[in-house]
C-alpha cells in the first residue's frame, strides 16, 4: 500500500513535470502560432546545461540558475536567427524547420559533450527524505520539483488567467491585435515568449536531470508524451492539459512499477519479465488510442464554434 | 517529353542506376551495389511517403512503422519456417494495410499539428511494440537467413537480379502515385491538402479518401520493407522508430514535396550525401589540420543536415526539384 | 407551407454570453432572393455557419425541401442542393480556375474512388465545368491559376463554384465584399440572371445591390429577426431605419431608388 502511494507521488511528479513541457509548448504555439517540435531539445539542452554547471561551480542552485539563464540565451538565440522566419507560414513548414533543428541539437550536444550521457548528482542537502507518511520516507528532492512545478503551474495560471497579454493568449488573438492592444514591439514580445517557453523546458529538464540520465534524444522521447497530454487533454485546452498531465504521470508510473506483478497473475515468471518492459511503455500509447476512439477530440476539448 | 534541366537530371539519374550492376561487375565494388539497393529501397518508401505528404498534406512522423512491419512480416515468417515469398509479401503488405487503416482511422479525424503529435505517439506505440516481441529478438533485432523464395520464378540471392527488381518496383511504385495522383481520386486528396473546408462544402467527404490514401501509402511501405529485409538479412526495431520516419520526410521534403521523381531525386542525395559529406570534410579538414583531427571533425558531419534542412524549408521549399524546375524560365 | 425550400426554426446559438442566434424563425420560399442585413456582429455568418452544418446550433430547426437537416455533416447539405459561397473567398490557390470548378462539377458525378484515369482529360467534368465559367464570365480565365486572379475574379469564382454543384439553393455570404462598383454591378447582373432559377439566401452590406435584387429582405440585430417584409415595407420602417439605415436625413438607403 505504502508503494503505492509512494509511486503515486512519483506519477504526480513526473505528471507535473509533463505539464510544465505541454505548457511551454501551448503557450508559444498559442502566442506566435508557431508548432515547435525542438522544445526537447531545449528540454535536453537545459539538462546538459544543468549537468556542467553545477561541477563547475559545486552548488546545486548556482548550476540550475545558470543553466536556466543559458538555454533562455540559446532558446532566444534560435529563435532571433531561425525561427522567426517561419512565422505566418504552414504549420508543415513549422514542423519540417524545427524537425531540423532537433537534428542539428542533437549533433551540436554529442560534439560539445560527446556521445555518453552525463549524470547530474543531487547535493547532500537534496538527497535527504521526508517522512511523509508513518512508514514511508519521501525523497526531497521529488517532493522540491512537486513544489517547484505547482509555483510554476500557478504562475501561468495567473499570467494567462488575470494579465492582459494571457487574455490574448485565450482570446486567439492575431499579431496585429496584440499590437494594438499592448501597444510594443511585437518582435521583442515574441522573442520573450520563446524565452519563457526555452526556461519552461529548461527548467523541467534540470530538475528531471538527477533522476533519470542526461543524454542525447532525452528530449524526444518526454517530448511525444507531452504531446499525448496535449492529445488526451484536449485541444486547446490548458484545464484539460493540466489534469491530462497529472493522469498521464500517474498511469505511466503506476504501470511501470505495477504492470510486471499484475502480468505475473496470468502469464508465467518469465513470459512477465519479457513482455513487462515493453508493455511498460506502451500503456500511455494504448491509453491515448483508447481515447481517441471514444472521444475524438479529446477529454476536454475547448468547445468548437 | 521536353527537353528541361529537370528532365535531364531525371532521365540521367535513371540511366545512372539502371547501369550500376554493369559497373559493378566490371570494377568488382560489390559496396556501390549494396549502396544502391538500399537507396532504391527507401526511395519506395519515400515515395510512399510523398503521396500522402507530398500531395495529400498529411505529415506522418510513423511513416516508418510500414518498413519496420513489412521487414518483420518477412522476418517473423522465415523464422517460423515459412521462407516462400508467395506468403511473405502479400503478409507485409496487408498487415500494413491494416495498421494503417487502424492508424489512419484514428488519426485523420485531427487536424494539422494534433494529427503530426498522433503519428508521433503511434510511433512509440509500435516502436515499443517492436521492442518487446522477445522471442523474435526485441531490441537487438531479428536475422533473416533466406531471402524470400520465389521457387523457379526469380531468384533473389542473386545481387543483381534482386537490384533490377528493386529498380523495377521503384519505377512500377513512381508510375502508380503519378496515375493515382492525377486520377479523380488523386484530385480529391489534393484538393483536401488545399482547402479541406472548401472540399467539404463542394459536397466531398475528405475523410474516407484521406484514409484510403494513408492505407495505400502504408501498403506500399510495407512492400518497401519486405524488401529491406531481404537486402539486409536483418530487421530490428530500430527500422520503425520515428527518427526514420524523419529521415524519410527529408528525403521527400529535400528531393521535391509533390513532384514524382522528388523522392528518389532526395534518397539518392541524402544517402549519397551520408557517404560523402564526411570524406569531403576530411580531406577540406587535412588542409588545415592534422590527419586525426580531420578524421573527428568529419565525424561531425550530421551537424551540417540540421541548418541545411531548414534553408531549405525557409527558402528552397520545392526542394531540388523545385529548384531544377525553377531553371527552366531562368 | 406548400412550396417553402427551407425553414428556419427558432434557432439558438451561445458563445459563452454571446447570443448570436437568437430564436431565429425564417422561411423562404422556392424561388426567392432572400436578403438579410444587419450590423456587424449582428449573426449573419453564424446563422450562415448553422444552415451549412459547420456550426451547431443549441436548439431549432433547419428543414430543407421539407427534410430535418439540423445535424447533417456538411458535405451531405451539398448533396441535397444546398451550395454557400464564402465571405473570405475560400478556393484551391494552388489549382487552375478551371480545377477548382471541375472539382465542384466531379463532388456531384458519383463518388471519386477512380484511381487509374486523368481526371483532367474527363470531359464529363471539363465541359459543365467550362459551362459555368463562361456563366460567371471567367471563361478566358479558365487555364489560368487561381493565385493569379484577381480578388474580384475570386469571388466570381465562388459563385461558379456553387452553380457547379448544380444546388437548389444558393447561401452567399457578402458576395461583394470588397469589390469595387465595376464588379459590383457585374456581380449584381450575375445574380439577376439566376434569380429565376435558383432561391437565394443573401447576405450584404451593399445596399444598392440588396434593394435591387431582394423579393424580401430579413434585419438581423443582435441575433434577432427585428423585421422582415418586401424592400418597400423595410426601407419605411422606422426600427430598422434606426439600428441599421441610419437616422432619415442620412438615408444611403433613399438615394437607391431605382430597384
Amino acid at each position: 500500500m505504502l508503494l503505492f502511494l509512494e509511486q503515486c507521488l512519483n506519477g504526480l511528479q513526473f505528471g507535473l513535470l509533463l505539464f510544465l513541457l505541454a505548457a511551454g509548448l501551448t503557450l508559444v504555439f498559442g502566442i506566435m502560432d508557431l508548432v515547435n517540435l525542438a522544445h526537447g531539445s531545449l528540454y535536453m539542452v537545459g539538462a546538459y546545461f544543468a549537468a556542467t554547471f553545477v561541477a563547475l561551480t559545486d552548488s546545486f542552485l548556482l548550476g540550475a540558475v545558470l543553466a536556466l539563464g543559458a538555454t533562455v540565451v540559446v532558446g532566444m538565440a534560435v529563435e532571433v536567427v531561425a525561427l522567426r522566419r517561419l512565422y505566418g507560414r504552414d504549420h508543415l513548414d513549422h514542423v519540417l524547420g524545427t524537425f531540423g533543428l532537433i537534428l542539428f541539437f542533437n549533433e551540436a550536444v554529442r560534439i560539445v559533450w560527446g556521445p555518453a550521457g552525463l549524470t547530474l548528482r543531487l547535493p547532500d542537502w537534496l538527497s535527504t527524505s521526508v517522512r511523509v507518511l508513518p512508514g514511508l520516507d519521501y525523497p526531497t528532492y521529488r517532493i522540491a520539483i512537486i513544489v517547484t512545478a505547482l509555483a510554476v503551474a500557478l504562475f501561468l495560471y495567473v499570467l494567462v488567467m488575470r494579465t492582459r497579454i494571457g487574455m490574448l493568449i485565450r482570446a486567439g488573438a492575431s499579431n496585429r491585435e496584440m499590437t494594438g492592444a499592448l501597444g510594443i514591439n511585437i518582435g521583442l514580445l515574441y522573442t520573450l515568449v520563446f524565452g519563457l517557453g526555452a526556461a519552461l523546458a529548461a527548467l523541467a529538464g534540470l530538475m528531471q536531470a538527477p533522476i533519470q540520465t542526461v543524454q542525447i534524444g532525452m528530449g524526444e522521447n518526454i517530448l511525444i508524451l507531452a504531446f499525448v497530454v496535449i492529445i488526451i487533454g484536449g485541444i486547446g485546452s490548458i484545464r484539460g492539459a493540466f489534469i491530462a498531465a497529472i493522469m498521464v504521470g500517474l498511469i505511466d508510473t503506476i504501470g511501470r512499477a505495477f504492470l510486471p506483478d499484475l502480468l505475473r497473475l496470468v502469464l508465467s515468471s518469465r513470459g512477465a519479465s519479457t513482455v513487462a518492459p515493453a508493455l511498460s511503455s506502451m500503456l500511455i500509447y494504448l491509453v491515448m488510442a483508447i481515447v481517441l476512439v471514444v472521444r475524438p477530440a479529446g477529454l476536454f476539448p475547448v468547445s468548437s464554434k | 517529353m521536353t527537353l528541361t534541366p529537370r528532365s535531364l537530371v531525371v532521365a540521367g539519374l535513371l540511366v545512372f542506376l539502371a547501369l550500376v550492376p554493369a559497373y559493378v561487375a566490371a570494377t568488382g565494388n560489390a559496396f556501390l551495389m549494396t549502396l544502391f539497393t538500399r537507396i532504391i529501397i527507401l526511395a519506395i518508401a519515400a515515395t510512399s511517403l510523398n503521396l500522402i505528404l507530398g500531395y495529400g498534406g498529411m505529415v506522418s512522423f510513423g511513416h516508418a512503422v510500414y518498413l519496420g512491419v513489412g521487414g518483420y512480416a518477412v522476418g517473423i515468417l522465415a523464422y517460423e519456417g515459412v521462407a516462400s515469398g508467395f506468403a511473405q509479401w502479400p503478409v507485409a503488405i496487408g498487415v500494413s494495410a491494416l495498421l494503417a487503416l487502424i492508424v489512419g482511422a484514428l488519426s485523420l479525424r485531427a487536424r494539422g499539428v494534433y494529427f503530426i503529435m498522433i503519428t508521433l505517439a503511434f510511433a512509440q506505440l509500435v516502436y515499443y511494440f517492436g521492442v518487446g516481441l522477445d522471442r523474435y529478438g526485441a531490441d537487438d533485432g531479428l536475422t533473416v537467413y533466406r531471402r524470400s523464395q520465389f521457387g523457379e520464378l526469380i531468384n533473389l540471392s542473386n545481387r543483381t537480379v534482386f537490384y533490377y527488381l528493386c529498380l523495377l518496383l521503384l519505377i512500377g511504385t513512381i508510375y502508380l502515385v503519378w496515375r493515382l495522383i492525377n486520377s479523380r481520386f488523386g484530385l480529391v486528396v489534393q484538393g483536401a491538402r488545399s482547402n479541406d473546408r472548401r472540399m467539404r462544402a463542394i459536397g466531398f467527404p475528405t475523410y474516407r479518401y484521406r484514409l484510403t490514401c494513408f492505407v495505400v501509402a502504408g501498403a506500399i511501405c510495407g512492400l518497401a520493407g519486405a524488401l529491406l529485409a531481404n537486402h539486409t538479412g536483418f530487421i530490428s526495431p530500430a527500422t520503425m522508430h520515428w527518427t526514420r520516419s524523419g529521415d524519410l520526410i527529408v528525403m521527400v521534403v529535400l528531393g521535391g514535396m509533390a513532384s514524382s521523381f522528388g523522392p528518389l531525386i532526395g534518397a539518392v542525395t541524402l544517402l549519397v550525401l551520408e557517404e560523402l559529406l564526411p570524406v569531403l570534410i576530411r580531406l577540406l579538414a587535412s588542409g588545415f589540420v592534422e590527419p586525426q583531427v580531420a578524421v573527428k571533425v568529419s565525424e561531425y558531419w550530421q551537424i551540417v543536415l540540421g541548418p541545411l534542412f531548414l534553408l531549405v524549408v525557409l527558402f528552397a521549399r520545392g526542394g531540388i526539384n523545385g529548384l531544377l524546375e525553377g531553371m527552366r524560365r531562368g | 407551407m406548400a412550396d417553402a425550400l427551407i425553414e428556419i426554426d427558432r434557432l439558438t446559438k451561445h458563445f459563452g454570453g454571446v447570443v448570436a442566434s437568437d430564436g431565429i424563425t425564417l422561411t423562404i420560399p422556392q424561388g426567392e432572393l432572400h436578403a438579410i442585413i444587419g450590423p456587424n456582429g449582428a449573426g449573419k455568418s453564424t446563422l450562415i455557419g448553422q444552415l451549412t452544418g459547420e456550426i451547431a446550433p443549441d436548439s431549432g430547426l433547419i428543414r430543407f425541401e421539407g427534410r430535418d437537416i439540423t445535424t447533417l455533416p456538411v458535405y451531405r447539405r451539398s448533396a441535397l442542393g444546398l451550395a454557400r459561397s464564402f465571405q473570405i473567398t475560400s478556393l484551391f490557390l494552388d489549382f487552375t480556375t478551371l480545377d477548382n470548378v471541375a472539382l465542384a462539377v466531379q463532388a456531384h458525378a458519383g463518388h471519386s474512388f477512380r484511381f487509374w484515369r486523368n481526371a483532367r482529360t474527363d470531359a464529363a467534368l471539363r465541359e459543365p465545368a467550362r459551362a459555368v465559367l463562361a456563366q460567371v464570365g471567367l471563361a478566358q480565365r479558365a487555364d489560368e491559376l487561381c493565385a493569379n486572379l484577381s480578388h474580384g475574379e475570386h469571388r466570381q469564382l465562388e459563385i461558379a463554384m456553387a452553380l457547379a454543384t448544380r444546388p437548389r439553393m444558393l447561401l452567399l455570404d457578402e458576395p461583394m465584399a470588397g469589390m469595387g462598383p465595376d464588379e459590383s454591378a457585374r456581380m449584381v447582373q450575375t445574380l439577376k440572371a439566376l434569380k429565376s432559377r435558383l432561391t437565394i439566401l443573401l447576405i450584404e452590406h451593399d445596399m444598392e445591390a440588396v434593394f435591387a435584387l431582394a423579393d424580401r429582405i430579413t434585419v438581423l440585430v443582435y441575433g434577432r429577426v427585428i423585421a422582415c417584409d418586401v424592400p418597400a415595407a423595410i426601407r419605411a420602417n422606422a426600427e430598422v431605419r434606426k439600428a441599421y439605415l441610419g437616422a432619415p436625413d442620412e438615408q444611403a438607403g433613399e438615394q437607391v431608388a431605382h430597384g
